[in-house]
């Protein structure tokens, strides 16, 4: 089984955020990077199936050059090869834009299947996998814990709401969205690190995928959420703050 | 002439609460716009569910009908819903954010050559759209800059179904055409994966973990903490994912919701997925070393500071303190 796999480069989700001076992003200087978690997930449910079944995984991510560390990541944990789309300006692309740009680059490849986390942790937008699908053509389903081949498709685990599941069958090539959660995630190794720098790793400029076109959607501002409740920070040492809370929770909120 | 349409969805035979909550959304957006609002109901039997809609002051109540919309598909739903979009220009498509608006709503979107804006929990003048970015740490105001139809999906809690105002709307039906081939996905029954033993909402006191806790071997810290309350121990989902605690005692969005008198909140930030699941508790503590953390935007009180040092402190000071 062919498998592309679709993965991210986002802000690590302990560094700390601020805003940057245009007030539309965060200041990137400084920042540390790591690889959206649910494509961690994807790229693992790929790894897997390919120790299954045979086959290759080729990952593919966008982004500007910093992006490089993450996809050797990806190529260390066992991805057989990798595609990097060179964009500096993928933040004045909407959804469909940067979609447009994956499905340009994933469409020589003709994959059996395409896997990419449900949703990344920085825009947390939740629909490059969708609107690919779509974009290709292709049969998808989202939210999946879970794939197993069945010699004329595949059949999944999708999360529903509430701690429902559901199993869904399709056939191939289709385009899956993966929740986190499904595998334990592996830890590249020695050995592996050492290998990945012999890879195939191919570098196609967005510009030369030639998918531009005004966004439908535009993010203006960004900013620090507004408080729902006032909170009572209670300070001091541990201790001093501990029992400060025992004491409101007995006497303000009465409840213990 | 233009419209506002509002998708609704169906839960247990009737329209969900969450649906509702759209619909309030779509009627913030017509006092806006003076457009007219339309509600819209889709699957193989809808008679029911447009009487409920049409119980709501609506200008007019649509079902989308036909055999093939029996069971949830995305190519069913984006085939009808695409059909009916050509043929009755909208300005606005308004969703409530569930998993299977998540998962045929962006293929719609761009089908039409637009883009969702997803997970929306505020329209201002404009209209303006905010949704959260960075896992709740900001939000950021969104436009949509095109001719086309603007694609929202509202996420749950975000806006108030009980304001909700009682009408009498007429009620059309719109028949797509749908071929079995067209539906690629074959959908089975929904299951839930074991008998839940932790009924997590009846609970009235529960302390929560998350990342912060960093491996299993610390978790008898905030099990001993729990202990001293009487409180069930629940999660959010990384800890669950990793095994550490079993899925059934997960609170957020893929979990359990809860509502408990105390809400303790232990190294966990507070991404959206997990506040949707506890912010309606009466009273939220949180405990945790970066103040910026969302969980504080919903605690009553917090303290900021190491859990490795705060846990136990106030673990000793609930027993003595009972």
């Amino acid at each position: 089984m062919k498998i592309v796999v679709a993965i991210k480069q986002v802000p690590d989700r302990d560094a700390p955020v601020r805003i940057d001076a245009s007030g539309k992003w965060i200041e990137e200087s400084g920042l540390q990077f790591a690889m959206n978690e649910p494509d961690a997930y994807a790229l693992e449910e790929a790894l897997r199936l390919k120790e299954a079944q045979g086959g290759e995984v080729i990952v593919l991510s966008a982004g500007p050059e910093r992006v490089g560390t993450t996809i050797r990541e990806a190529l260390a944990k066992g991805a057989d090869r990798a595609i990097h789309i060179t964009a500096d300006d993928l933040g004045t692309r909407d959804a469909l834009g940067v979609a447009k740009l994956i499905a340009e680059a994933i469409k020589p490849e003709s994959p059996d299947l395409i896997l990419t986390g449900l949703q990344s942790e920085d825009l947390g937008l939740g629909q490059t996998g969708v609107i690919l699908a779509e974009l290709l053509n292709l049969p998808h389903a989202s939210l999946i814990l879970h794939v197993e081949a069945t010699g004329t498709g595949l059949k999944v685990k999708r999360e529903l709401e509430a701690g429902w599941f559901q199993e869904i069958e399709l056939p191939t090539p289709a385009v899956l969205t993966i929740q986190s959660g499904g595998n334990k995630l592996r830890y590249a190794t020695l050995m592996g690190i050492k290998k990945a720098k012999t890879k195939e790793f191919r570098a196609v400029s967005a510009a030369d995928l030639g998918q531009s076109s005004a966004p439908t959607v535009t993010l203006g501002q960004i900013a620090l959420p507004s408080k729902q409740r006032s909170t009572q920070i209670l300070s001091g040492s541990a201790k001093e703050a501990a029992a400060a809370l025992v004491e409101k929770l007995k006497f303000e909120a009465r409840i213990i | 002439m233009s419209a506002i349409f509002v998708i609704l969805e169906e839960n247990g035979g009737h329209i969900s609460r969450i649906s509702w909550e759209a619909l309030a959304a779509g009627t913030a957006l017509a006092e806006q716009t003076s457009l007219p609002l339309h509600a819209v109901v889709i699957g193989s039997s809808t008679e029911a569910l447009a009487a409920e809609a049409a119980a709501k002051q609506v200008a007019a109540v649509i079902r989308i009908e036909h055999a093939l919309l029996n069971a949830y598909t995305p190519d069913g739903w984006t085939s009808a819903l695409h059909q009916f979009l050509t043929a009755n220009p909208a300005t606005y498509v308004i969703f409530p954010h569930t998993y299977q608006v998540r998962d045929y709503a962006p293929a719609l979107a761009a089908r039409m050559n637009q883009v969702l804006i997803g997970d929306v929990t505020g329209i201002a003048a404009g209209p303006v759209f905010t949704r959260q970015l960075l896992q709740g740490r900001l939000n950021g105001s969104y436009k949509h800059a095109s001719d086309g139809p603007c694609f929202v999906s509202v996420q749950a809690g975000a806006f108030r179904a009980d304001a909700l105002a009682v009408g009498s709307a007429s009620v059309t039906t719109f028949a797509p055409t749908i071929e079995p081939s067209q539906i690629r996905t074959k959908p089975g029954a929904p299951f839930r994966a074991s008998a839940q033993t932790v009924d997590l909402s009846s609970a009235p006191l529960i302390v929560s973990v998350g990342r912060g806790i960093k491996e299993a071997d610390n978790l008898p810290l905030v099990q001993d903490l729990a202990a001293a309350l009487g409180a069930e121990l629940a999660a959010s989902r990384p800890i669950c994912d990793n095994g550490w605690l079993p899925m059934e005692r997960q609170v957020g969005s893929s979990g359990q919701t809860v509502a408990p008198k105390l809400y303790l909140a232990v190294g966990i930030s507070g991404a959206i997925q997990h506040l949707v699941g506890m912010k309606a508790s009466q009273c939220i503590v949180a405990i945790n070393k970066d103040p910026d953390a969302p969980i504080f935007e919903v605690a009553d009180y917090g303290i900021v500071g190491d859990l490795f040092e705060v846990v136990p402190a106030l673990t000793e000071a609930i027993k003595s303190a009972k």
